[in-house]
């Protein structure tokens, strides 16, 4: 194991991590947005709320991934392989993270929406300001740990051909013959990564929790 | 006598089967203290809802200042419900307050009472963390602006949100047993804080337990028992010589207790 390998792996950590960021920053979107829709109670908005995030939880992501190359270019739309990796991640995590924030959404007390009410706000500013980000607080560990499992997923985002840590660690294994200490370093830099992310979670928890508890 | 601040015709609420309000028919004249009074599940704080628009009137009308709430009725019953917009305004006119105090636990003690002020009447924030702190000091909590909502005592949350509903300057302060959640030491200063309103001249609407305030405080007294307004009138004729039996029963039940100060 050269430090000229581990320089490579590093590399496709960069990979690793931006598509996985982004991705768990877009979905963040996405899941809110399909909060709101499901806090709305008309079915025009419920029922293909609903219909997503039992799609993106009920199909493997690989198969999301593989569906998503194959069938954008069928109607027209020619993506990179980075943009379908971005897209088959961002709706998958975007459906876990609705299902994490719906318990959230359901456990703010119904008095603080009616004080928000009597005050004259309207629906999307209760949203934005009283419901999202009580349900946040009350989320968050869960979220943290569902940006742990994109993280991990988006090894998966190689089939698509992006050169991320486990693709850059196989291709390095097979021409150097020296899988053990390859894998061992992928294993080491995934892990780090998470504990990162583990870590800046808490101490955001715990700013939060400061400004609420 | 100019418009009456509220006037409730004909309300009736039911949930599915049953009718927790009935037929009730309401004048609240302005700058008055109206308590209303009555064993629990006698539809108080149903109709104190009503007021608020957080529950919605089967049928009959409320108007706020002579305007229509929520929906208009016109003569033969035909009735329609007004636009999300105008249903708002209305309802900013009047300022409600909780049992459960419900101040939105993430916002600072002044963000609670600012925040109404700049999502609602656009106000600048500086302008509006000024005139929010002009109300924290109308109920001694200046020093407190700064506190989260779990920082705070109950008795001090519930000035915070007294103070919430003061920042939008309603014509209508509505309370909804603003003290049952608080321990008997804490009941005071909220109480004190609402007889200083009251004795500015605030229009207020109190669904209470405390007798004691009602009978001293209150200018009309509205007596509620299973979903009809029994009886609604000047606290002297209602404590003094209640006739009707059942109010009768339901004050006598205090007396035991010894809540009274009515003499």
């Amino acid at each position: 194991m050269t430090p000229k390998l581990f320089t490579l792996l590093l590399e496709a950590a960069l990979s690793t991590l931006g598509i996985s960021l982004i991705s768990i920053a877009i979905g963040f979107v996405i899941a809110m947005l399909l909060s709101a829709a499901m806090l709305t109670g008309k079915s025009i908005y419920v029922l293909p709320a609903r219909l997503f995030i039992s799609f993106f939880r009920g199909v493997p992501l690989l198969v999301q991934l593989l569906l998503i190359y194959t069938l954008l270019p069928v109607i027209g739309i020619n993506v990179p392989g980075i943009v379908a990796a971005i897209v088959g991640l961002s709706l998958c995590t975007a459906a876990y993270q609705a299902e994490n924030l719906r318990g959230g959404f359901a456990s703010v007390p119904p008095g603080l929406i009616e004080a928000a009410d009597v005050a004259g706000f309207t629906g999307a500013q209760t949203f934005i300001r009283i419901r999202a980000p009580i349900a946040l607080r009350l989320t968050f560990p869960a979220l943290v740990n569902e940006a742990i499992m994109i993280l991990k997923s988006s090894s998966l985002v190689s089939v698509v051909g992006i050169i991320e840590i486990t693709k850059m660690a196989q291709d390095l294994a097979s021409s150097t013959y020296q899988p053990i200490p390859i894998f061992a370093s992928a294993a080491l830099i995934y892990f780090i990564i998470n504990s990162a992310i583990a870590l800046l979670g808490r101490y955001a928890e715990r700013s939060l929790k400061g400004a609420s508890a | 006598m100019s418009v009456p601040a509220i006037a409730i015709r004909k309300l009736v609420k039911r949930f599915g089967e049953s009718t927790v309000l009935q037929d009730i028919e309401l004048e609240i004249p302005e700058g008055k203290v109206s308590c209303l009074i009555g064993p629990s599940g006698s539809g108080k704080s149903t109709l104190l809802r009503c007021l608020a628009f957080l529950e919605e009137p089967t049928s009959g009308m409320i108007t706020i200042n002579g305007e229509a709430l929520g929906f208009f009725e016109d003569a033969n019953g035909r009735r329609e419900r007004l636009p999300a917009n105008q249903i708002r305004a209305v309802r900013t006119k009047t300022g409600m307050v909780f049992q459960q105090f419900n101040l939105w636990p993430h916002m600072t003690a002044l963000g609670n009472v600012s925040e109404a002020l700049k999502l609602v009447r656009k106000v600048p924030k500086a302008e509006a963390e000024e005139r929010a702190m002009v109300q924290l000091r109308k109920v001694g909590l200046e020093n407190r602006a700064g506190h989260y909502p779990s920082q705070l005592s109950g008795g001090q949350q519930q000035r915070v949100a007294i103070a919430r509903a003061l920042a939008l300057e309603p014509k209508i302060m509505l309370f909804d047993e603003p003290t049952s959640a608080l321990d008997p030491e804490l009941t005071g200063e909220v109480l004190n804080v609402m007889r200083d309103l009251a004795s500015e001249g605030m229009t207020m609407v109190v669904v209470t337990h405390e007798i004691g305030f009602a009978a001293s405080v209150g200018q009309q007294i509205s007596f509620l028992d299973h979903g009809r307004l029994l009886f609604s009138g000047p606290p002297a004729e209602i404590f003094a010589k209640p006739r009707h039996p059942r109010l009768e029963q339901f004050l006598d039940t205090y007396l035991d207790r010894g809540a009274s100060m009515l003499a």
